[in-house]
């Protein structure tokens, strides 16, 4: 990928090369973009690790990435890994296409995750039926491998 | 009226098409029309003008237009940071900060917009063509901390507007009730004051709520008619002194006060503030800074008489009612029912040009545009009496206002 010199290169995943996840999204969906301040939480999720950044001073969490805390401006930190659990903080079902071959209608979401400090993010719903999402509805974490080198955290109502 | 005051001596616009119809005339050449338009509106002459300003990665730069349109020496050129139509009445809010303060005596507050010569709005340039060759995805250099931030929304699809503004939209809906026939009213409320303006894109077609519900789906809870038109066309605001706009051609409109800005956290709206605090998701967002422009004018939402709003989807528009506090938090979908939006026997007569709902998309500036004509007495839904009026760009994104009052 372009732009080696500030950092950002291509990641190793862990254990799970050959044994890539179902697919849900097809390939020609907008790639990641990443700058040296977000790619750490980009390699984690090429390993399959759903992380937030963690103030090391004060402890409270944020998402997406940021040089510094907002809340006490400490520019220390680290990555705190998530469980994945979570619920559905609100949504959309999209009738138009973003890719060539893409399922229609799909739900995008901010999901609360759990354990996270209160953290929200937004991702898709898959494994779902478009008339049974609601807010507050308990949700799972599920890891889609769009490539070797790419992983994206989708989630899918709770199974257990 | 206040003797320091910045006041619009003049509107100016070009034809408002449907998008992609303006192909034979470039969008920097239709922002000179429009500026020439409002200039001539004014009773002023191109010479006159000494400043330029506009918002939001407008790709016509005022170095250009300012050597295209032969101004004698460009003393003030200024873009704002608000994205997209955010910026609208913070643009006119630099221009009259530039007059108050002598760095310019006219400044012409532009934006033109032809997006069919460029790339679909809402697809930041994606196709969803295959490509003839396909490599496999993989993470991309971010360019941009705008990029950066999309990153964590374009590649779960959340490009479209539509798609973004439906969240807090949604949210919305749960916490409050709201319906899609509240929102649906809005828009053939809007519809119906277009039908009176010559100006408007959709002036000759009627929209009833059976035509709202019956529209497909783009992004739930947003039909169709829950959604912006896709326009080209350019207008215009001049912007001067009191002393200046004494004696011009047409009443002058005082700028009584101006805001602009963003609750914690905002960044890019939707597509990038899913941890803004719980209290604000489901606002436009806008409630400080409404609290601000009316500590700034000693005036409340009971003086306004008319009100240009906003309207890039009609959910954003129910949460500015609430955010100004036009109705309690969580009551604009009854406030909408109640009719008080309607030109005809409202309390709260909004967007008498028909809107971006309905008269054209011109990133807000025709909301400025008919803010000055509704205290001219000009616009095509006039409300008599009229010496208030709101005017908002954006919400559930970093966003401005103006309070206009009448000379
Ligand atoms: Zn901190």
């Amino acid at each position: 990928m372009p732009g080696d010199e500030r950092g950002v290169r291509s990641v190793e995943r862990g254990s799970i090369g050959e044994d890539m996840s179902e697919r849900y999204f097809p390939d020609g969906m907008p790639p990641p973009l990443a700058d040296t301040t977000t790619l750490p939480w980009w390699q984690a999720a090429a390993e399959h690790r759903l992380v937030v950044q963690r103030c090391a001073d004060c402890q409270a969490t944020r998402l997406p990435p940021s040089p510094v805390c907002a809340e006490c401006r400490s520019p220390e930190f680290d990555w705190k890994e998530v469980s994945g659990g979570g619920s559905v903080y609100t949504f959309t079902i999209v009738h138009r296409p973003i890719a060539a071959d893409q399922a229609l209608p799909f739900v995008i979401a901010v999901i609360a995750l759990d354990d996270s400090g209160g953290i929200r993010m937004i991702s898709n719903l898959v494994e779902v039926e478009c008339d049974e999402v609601e807010v507050g509805m308990a949700v799972e974490l599920v890891w889609e491998d769009m490539s070797e080198e790419l992983a994206l955290p989708r989630f899918r109502p709770r199974q257990s | 009226m206040s003797a320091s005051r910045a006041q619009i001596v003049g509107v100016g616009e070009s034809t408002y098409t449907r998008w992609g119809k303006i192909g034979d005339i470039t969008e920097h050449a239709l922002a000179c029309q429009a500026i020439q338009r409002a200039v001539e509106d004014a009773g002023l002459s191109m010479d006159d003008v000494d400043g330029l300003a506009s918002f939001a990665e407008d790709r016509n730069e005022a170095i250009f237009l300012a050597a295209e349109l032969g101004l004698p020496a460009l003393r003030f050129g200024n873009m704002v940071w608000m994205p997209g139509g955010g910026g609208g009445c913070a643009a006119v809010s630099n221009a009259a900060m530039a007059v108050e303060t002598g760095q310019a005596e006219v400044v012409v507050v532009y934006r033109s917009l032809c997006q069919g010569q460029f790339y679909r709005f809402g697809s930041a340039g994606v196709s969803t063509e295959a490509p003839a060759e396909p490599a496999p995805p993989s993470l991309q250099q971010a360019n941009s901390l705008l990029l950066a931030s999309m990153g964590f929304a374009m590649p779960y699809g959340l490009l479209m507007a539509a798609a973004a503004y439906a969240l807090p939209t949604r949210r919305h809906m749960h916490l409050y009730g709201t319906t899609s026939e509240q929102l649906g009213m809005l828009a053939v409320t809007f519809r119906e004051h277009a039908s009176r303006n010559p100006r408007a894109v959709m002036g000759g077609r009627p929209l009833s709520l059976e035509d709202h519900q019956a529209s497909p789906m783009i992004a739930d809870p947003h039909r169709l008619f829950d959604c912006c038109l896709e326009s080209d066309g350019a207008c215009a605001v001049v912007v001067t002194t009191p002393e200046r706009a004494r004696d011009l051609a047409k009443p002058a409109v005082e700028i009584l006060a101006s805001e602009q800005g963003a609750p914690k956290g905002y960044g890019f709206g939707p597509f990038t503030n899913a941890n803004i605090a719980d209290e604000l998701y489901a606002t436009g967002g806008c409630e400080e800074m409404a609290g601000r422009l009316w500590a700034k004018s000693g005036l409340g939402p009971a003086d306004v008489d008319v009100a240009q709003l906003y309207d890039h989807f009609t959910g954003c528009v129910l949460m500015q009612l609430e955010d100004y506090g036009f109705c309690e938090r969580g009551e604009g979908g009854p406030f909408i029912e109640s009719g008080a939006l309607a030109w005809e026997g409202g309390s709260l007569p909004t967007n008498t040009h028909g809107g971006s709902l309905s008269e054209a998309y011109i990133h807000g500036l025709n909301h400025v545009v008919e803010g000055v004509r509704s205290l001219r007495g000009e616009s095509t839904s006039p409300v008599e009496g009229a010496e208030v009026c709101l005017v908002t760009s954006a919400a559930c994104v970093p966003s401005s206002a103006v309070l206009l009052g009448k000379t």
